[in-house]
């Protein structure tokens, strides 16, 4: 999950880290309240998870609290990149001198984590990393050592800071490793890290990304989705506990298995080139189990997407037996009925595996005409294309 | 003879007693795995039943190793103890730990991971969130079906599950060595690199298939490395080459960010190296067909 700028400016406030005071605004209204309270000049930046607000007019200088509002009036409702605003966060201003770059990441490749850390700081870091790598140091921290004030002094030095901001450079970075840790995050990134006008450091932005898998000791991250920017039918699925993503095309997708399901997706992708170039319409993994109940909850999903013209299954039963799978969907079927959905739209069925053939026969068995079964993955991608493209 | 999970294996279950687990090990017993224990500290002493076999629960992975001789353990703890259970099979010094258990933190797995480092690498983490590994007609450590197919000269390593198992399905007729399900998390164990090495180095296996699939760049890493190490022919899949950006498609490392972690740059750097990539999973098992019968 990635974080807003101003959730990421709270995080790390929580944290003891050196940030500029400031909140967060949904309305004018709001932003005149928290202008009021800092007093004085304010910044007004737009909160979108998208780079480039500067240049997109996202970021203003205010007077005041009347300024405020006008600024905060001008930016909510922008659209940034395909990203509507919705927020604005007010900060006081910070009186930069000199920029730099701090983040500690996941390092898949090492499998450990990384600092990157340059004193080229308020710029695209790859940017500078692959124009004069020499200006950026990248340290592997090692999972269970972590970040003492050894080794944040280590690249400290190797980063070549200078030497009246070394010591708080120390501090920030051992906090920062501890905020990195204690949040199980995967992306603590601060971008501008500026020394101010006075010496003082501040961490002026905050990118973070946080685990997921984490969520269990996390209780408060919850409260950090951004609820109005998930899709419904993606908030729908969640709630059943299906793993769902939702994508632009019109062929329905229900698999067991990530894996399974994305060659899936690009299965009937490459059949919609041949069929008025129809694509997928979802990301669906209803996991090992598929039984009737999760088959219902998945079909429910993909069938309540007006996008969406056919729908293609495709189990694979290894654990799971494909009569249990092929009893799964007529009885999913059925019990949409009753909660009173009308299935209209086809169904291609493709299983293989374990007691395929049985299953099969379920299907044949049950003869109904939304089903329609197909017995291998290609020639299954390429019906349930063909069915979209005749139902657009 | 097969790569890291032979018929002599001995193989211990922790989290034997949980729902998970107890299903798992009564599949892995009908598969012939020679199961020997499973390990459970709150209920040590104690004897549970599968269909006739008549297995114990000891206290630690140390102790079950020490009245066994168990080799291989399996991991189904939930993944808020998963740290705890790797943690204890590295003191343990056991060759291999096959972890199931999905949803484990990244900072639990990197811990553990440098954990394993630290004490010289003595033991072989596979996963986790992986399906396991399995050698047909030999044993079976883990949740891969046993029954998609025999044993052959294919070694298979894959990120997926089901995908895996589409893949055996395919090629049932020729069989494998060894199929390993290296899992889909951004930080695993064992690698696509240690299991081409490995296949490379087993006298019966004559041909490797390689799934991979968006996220990361280990596909990358893997074409780098048959380059210069891997004589035997390579037969490469990629899954979701149609994925948006930023999307996580369910494994948590299956996110293309930027413009890393594309099916295209994969399927590149392996076509690169003289692997051949099928477009999709029938196609791949073509590929892998021609090769086996010498076209």
């Amino acid at each position: 999950m990635d974080l807003y700028e101003y959730q990421g400016r709270d995080l790390f406030e929580r944290h003891g880290l050196p940030v500029l005071a400031g909140g967060v605004a949904t309305t004018p209204e709001e932003a005149r309240a928290i202008a009021e309270r800092l007093g004085g000049r304010v910044v007004v930046k737009a909160q979108v998870k998208v780079g480039g607000r500067g240049k997109a007019g996202g970021v203003k200088l205010a007077e005041g609290p009347d300024e405020a509002v006008a600024r905060a009036t001008d930016i909510l409702g922008m659209d940034i990149k395909g990203h509507t605003v919705h927020k604005v966060m007010i900060t006081v201003t910070a009186d930069v001198a000199e920029e730099y770059y701090f983040s500690y990441l996941l390092d898949r490749a090492n499998r450990t984590f990384l600092c990157i850390a340059s004193v080229a700081g308020g710029m695209d870091i790859e940017q500078v990393a692959a124009e004069t790598p020499d200006k950026v140091v990248k340290a592997p921290i090692d999972a269970v050592k972590g970040v003492d004030e050894a080794k944040a002094r280590e690249i400290v030095t190797a980063a070549g800071f200078p030497a009246e901001v070394a010591d708080q450079v120390v501090e920030i970075a051992v906090g920062l490793w501890q905020a990195f840790v204690a949040e199980d995050a995967t992306l603590v990134e601060v971008n501008p890290l500026a020394k101010n006008g006075d010496g003082r450091m501040l961490l002026l932005d905050a990118k973070i990304s946080l685990d997921e898998n984490a969520a269990f000791r996390h209780p408060d991250h919850e409260a950090l989705v951004d609820q109005a920017a998930v899709d419904p039918l993606e908030q729908a699925a969640k709630a059943k506990d299906l793993n769902y993503v939702k994508l632009d095309g019109e062929v329905g997708i229900i698999g067991n298995g990530a894996g399974l399901v994305m060659s899936t997706l690009d299965v009937v992708a490459y059949a919609g080139e041949r069929h008025g170039n129809v694509k997928p319409a979802n990301f669906l993994d209803i996991g090992g189990g598929a039984s009737a109940a999760v088959m219902a909850n998945g079909l429910e999903i993909v069938l309540s997407d007006p996008a969406v013209k056919s729908v293609f299954v495709n189990v694979f039963g290894g654990i799971t037996a494909c009569d249990e799978v092929a009893n799964g969907i007529i009885q999913a079927l059925a019990l949409l009925e009753q909660r009173g959905e009308q299935v209209t739209k086809p169904l291609v069925v493709r299983l293989d595996g374990n007691n395929a053939e049985a299953g099969r026969a379920i299907l044949d068995g049950a003869n109904n005409p939304l089903v329609q079964r197909v017995d291998t993955m290609d020639g299954a991608a390429e019906r349930a294309a063909e069915l979209a493209a005749a139902g657009v | 003879m097969a790569i890291w999970l032979t018929k002599d294996s001995k193989v211990i279950v922790q989290g034997m007693t949980g729902s998970e687990g107890s299903k798992h090990t009564r599949r892995m017993l009908a598969a012939g795995t020679n199961v020997v224990g499973g390990v459970n500290p709150r209920k040590a002493g104690q004897k549970v039943d599968f269909d006739g076999t008549e297995l114990p629960v000891f206290a630690s992975v140390a102790d079950a190793m020490a009245e066994t001789g168990a080799d291989v353990t399996v991991i189904f703890v939930p993944p808020q103890f998963t740290k705890a259970a790797v943690v204890e099979a590295i003191d343990a010094a056991i060759g291999l730990a096959v972890v199931i258990t999905e949803g484990v933190p990244v900072h639990d797995t990197a811990a553990f991971w440098a954990y394993n480092l630290a004490q010289g690498e003595r033991t072989r983490i596979i996963g986790p969130n992986c399906p396991g590994i399995a050698s047909p007609g030999a044993s079976n450590a883990g949740i891969i079906p046993a029954d998609i197919t025999g044993s052959g000269r294919i070694g298979l390593v894959s990120k997926s599950g089901t995908l895996t198992y589409q893949m055996m399905y395919e090629l049932r007729d020729i069989g494998f060595s060894t199929c390993v399900g290296i899992g889909g998390d951004p930080i695993i164990g064992t690698t696509h690199i240690d299991a081409l090495a490995a296949f490379e180095a087993d006298p019966e296996t004559d041909a490797i298939v390689m799934i991979g699939e968006i996220g990361g760049d280990a596909e990358e890493r893997a074409a780098e490395f048959i380059k210069d190490n891997v004589t035997k022919p390579v037969v490469g899949y990629i899954a979701g080459f149609t994925a948006p950006p930023g999307k996580t498609m369910g494994h948590a490392g299956a996110i293309i960010s930027g413009s890393a972690g594309t099916a295209e740059a994969k399927q590149a750097a392996l076509e690169a190296v003289g692997v051949k990539v099928g477009k999709t999973p029938t196609e791949t098992a073509k590929l892998m067909r021609e090769i086996m019968s010498g076209n």
